[in-house]
């Protein structure tokens, strides 16, 4: 879990990397490329940032994220598809459930610390679940399909791809504008600090439990926002979305990407999204996870872009003699 | 026919045995956990997967090479054991020096490869195991009828409990890992080899839940994911009782399968939720644990 020194210079590279990045996104469609992968890979990539302020910039893991992504999937389903509301009300609603749902998770697993607090978090997205499972109106082991992407604001017709795409993309990059701002706040700096020195943290006088609070239901909200816009993606939301595997996911994309680095999880969700696509690893898909994971942890700790970022600081700022 | 609050005594007594042998792997399963957790500070996500590997050797030894149900019992936690002590001097041991957090992403890592290795090789049905001889029948309380191999899956696994808490509280070697567990360093000193007390502690906690995974092909069958439904399960019993002490999750363990079976009989619709309610509970009022120790 390492941070960069975030001087004006790393404040200047990021913008001019989220300018271009953004640029390229804005042109990806008419380059070729099928917006509804590009969506799949947007909406994980915020997934993956909403996951990663909390484990990267506050170093508390939750085992948990699927049950506000896939909570706030069958909330906007439920919705959009038997109560016939709009897009835009959906992900809200979806995003306020995920932000409510944080909130009660993160007031019960702060209480631990650690280790005990992936614990809880893994327990509680399970409880969730089993809630979901038994829940008539989610359509159980079918789940929610030809979920309707419906008329933004009314006007908008999002069942055009390309209309929805642009309508996913400004709703990630908002998101992930609002982990880079807060990463970068007085706020941020507190979570690092609150990350490497808690009992300071606390002796500094700051209410540590209330900055982890907030952390935890941000990343919440965002991860909830993730899976509400998936949601109208694929029309579909089912218990995978809630399932562990998908907590054990966005882990993964994390850690692949980078702890604790800006772009890290936005890489790392990207290539995981299109090794399922290409289903490159067919039914070993959860062997080769599983051995990712081994890889990242035993050698690779820095992640792709942790290890980029710390090569470019070798190559820029060469070692005295 | 005798009936408590509408339920005959028969099917209660029926669901409360199942609570019991579900208990007796919480127990189990909770007490491999802190003994892991305890000396290497690490929260062994592989156990689940540790588990299912014991019911799946077991049967793999009756199906391929006629081993028995006994000699499955002695054989299966041997290995897993042996397997797992290889993982903690090839893997674990390198980590020892990091956050905490990342034992628990390698050995959930271990986890997803075991489970997809099983799920590929066997399928997602269940491989049935049959009752030993010995075993098979059950005896006439006169009230209700006792499955015998019920009995012995409860019996065996507060022995198994009981045989822990013996090892670690009233021998040498359980000094050490005592002391290992407060002290590492100041252990090492005196001249102990820490690095071997630490692969036998992994080897031991880690064979315990293949113990368990043989008593339990029996009774639920050997299937890839037996082990990440449960596990998930104990991590909340873990959450509730705490790690302190070993009687702690012996009666944390047993008492919530308890529970969790009245639950079946009286409100089956929480069945599934009702360990996790606890566990909220549980953390409302008593954040540590009813036997924890904050740490």
């Amino acid at each position: 879990m390492t941070t960069g020194g975030q001087g004006r210079v790393a404040l200047t590279r990021d913008y001019w990397i989220m300018s271009l990045l953004l640029a390229a996104l804005v042109a990806a469609p008419f380059l070729g490329l099928y917006p509804v992968l590009l969506m799949k890979i947007l909406c994980f990539a915020l997934f993956a940032a909403a996951f990663n302020l909390l484990l990267g910039y506050s170093g508390l893991l939750s085992f948990g994220h699927a049950a506000f992504f896939g909570g706030a999937a069958y909330v906007t389903g439920y919705l959009c598809k038997d109560l016939g509301v709009g897009p835009g009300v959906g992900i809200l609603a979806g995003t306020a459930f995920a932000l409510a749902l944080g909130w009660v998770f993160g007031s019960l697993a702060i209480r631990r610390a650690g280790i005990y607090f992936a614990m809880i978090t893994l327990a509680l997205a399970q409880m969730m679940y089993f809630v979901w499972l038994q829940v008539k109106l989610t359509g159980g082991e079918d789940g929610l399909q030809g979920i309707p992407r419906g008329r933004l604001a009314g006007i908008v017709d999002l069942s055009q791809d390309l209309n929805l795409y642009y309508f996913v993309l400004a709703l990630c990059a908002a998101g992930f504008w609002i982990i880079y701002r807060a990463i970068h706040s007085p706020f941020g700096e507190v979570l690092k600090a609150i990350r490497e020195n808690e009992p300071r943290a606390i002796s500094l006088g700051y209410d540590v439990d209330k900055v982890k609070l907030l952390a935890f239901v941000l990343s919440a909200g965002l991860a909830g926002l993730a899976g509400s816009t998936k949601c109208l993606v694929l029309q579909l939301a089912s218990l995978t979305d809630v399932h562990w595997h998908m907590s054990g996911e966005v882990v993964l994309m994390t850690l692949l990407g980078g702890l604790g680095t800006v772009f890290g999880p936005l890489v790392g969700a990207a290539l995981v999204v299109v090794l399922q696509n290409a289903a490159v690893f067919g039914r070993w898909t959860l062997v080769a996870q599983g051995l990712i994971f081994v890889i990242c942890v035993l050698v690779f700790r820095r992640g792709i872009v942790g290890e980029i970022a710390a090569l470019f600081r070798r190559v820029t700022r060469p070692q005295k003699p | 026919m005798i009936e408590i609050f509408g339920v005959p005594l028969q099917g209660l007594f029926g669901q409360l045995l199942v609570g019991l042998i579900n208990g007796s792997f919480y127990a189990v399963l909770s007490l491999g956990l802190a003994i892991i957790f305890g000396l290497l500070n690490i929260i062994n996500f592989t156990h689940g997967a540790q588990y299912m590997m014991g019911a799946f050797f077991a049967w793999i030894g009756l199906t391929k090479f006629g081993l028995s149900y006994w000699a499955a019992l002695v054989v299966s936690p041997l290995l897993v054991g042996a397997i797992g002590m290889a993982i903690e001097r090839t893997m674990l041991r390198r980590l020892y020096h990091l956050d905490h957090l990342y034992g628990l992403l390698l050995t959930f890592g271990l986890a997803l490869i075991i489970e997809g290795f099983f799920f590929n090789e066997y399928g997602s049905s269940g491989q049935s195991y049959d009752v030993p001889d010995a075993l098979s029948g059950g005896t006439n309380l006169g009230f209700v009828f006792l499955p015998n191999y019920r009995a012995w899956v409860v019996v065996a696994s507060i022995a198994m409990c009981l045989v822990s808490w013996f090892l670690i509280e009233r021998t040498r070697l359980g000094a050490y890992l005592r002391a290992g567990t407060e002290n590492p360093k100041l252990l090492q000193s005196f001249g102990v080899n820490v690095p071997l007390l630490v692969t036998l502690t992994y080897g031991y906690g880690v064979a315990l839940a293949a113990f368990a995974g043989v008593l339990a092909a029996p009774v639920f069958q050997a299937s890839p994911d037996m082990g990440s439904k449960l596990i998930i399960v104990v991590f909340a019993v873990v959450v509730i009782g705490g790690m302190g002490s070993i009687m702690g999750s012996i009666v944390t363990g047993l008492g919530l399968g308890l529970i969790e079976g009245l639950t079946k009989v009286y409100f089956p619709e929480f069945s599934a939720t009702v360990i996790f309610l606890i566990m909220v509970i549980v953390l409302l009022v008593r954040p540590a644990g009813l036997f924890g120790r904050v740490r």
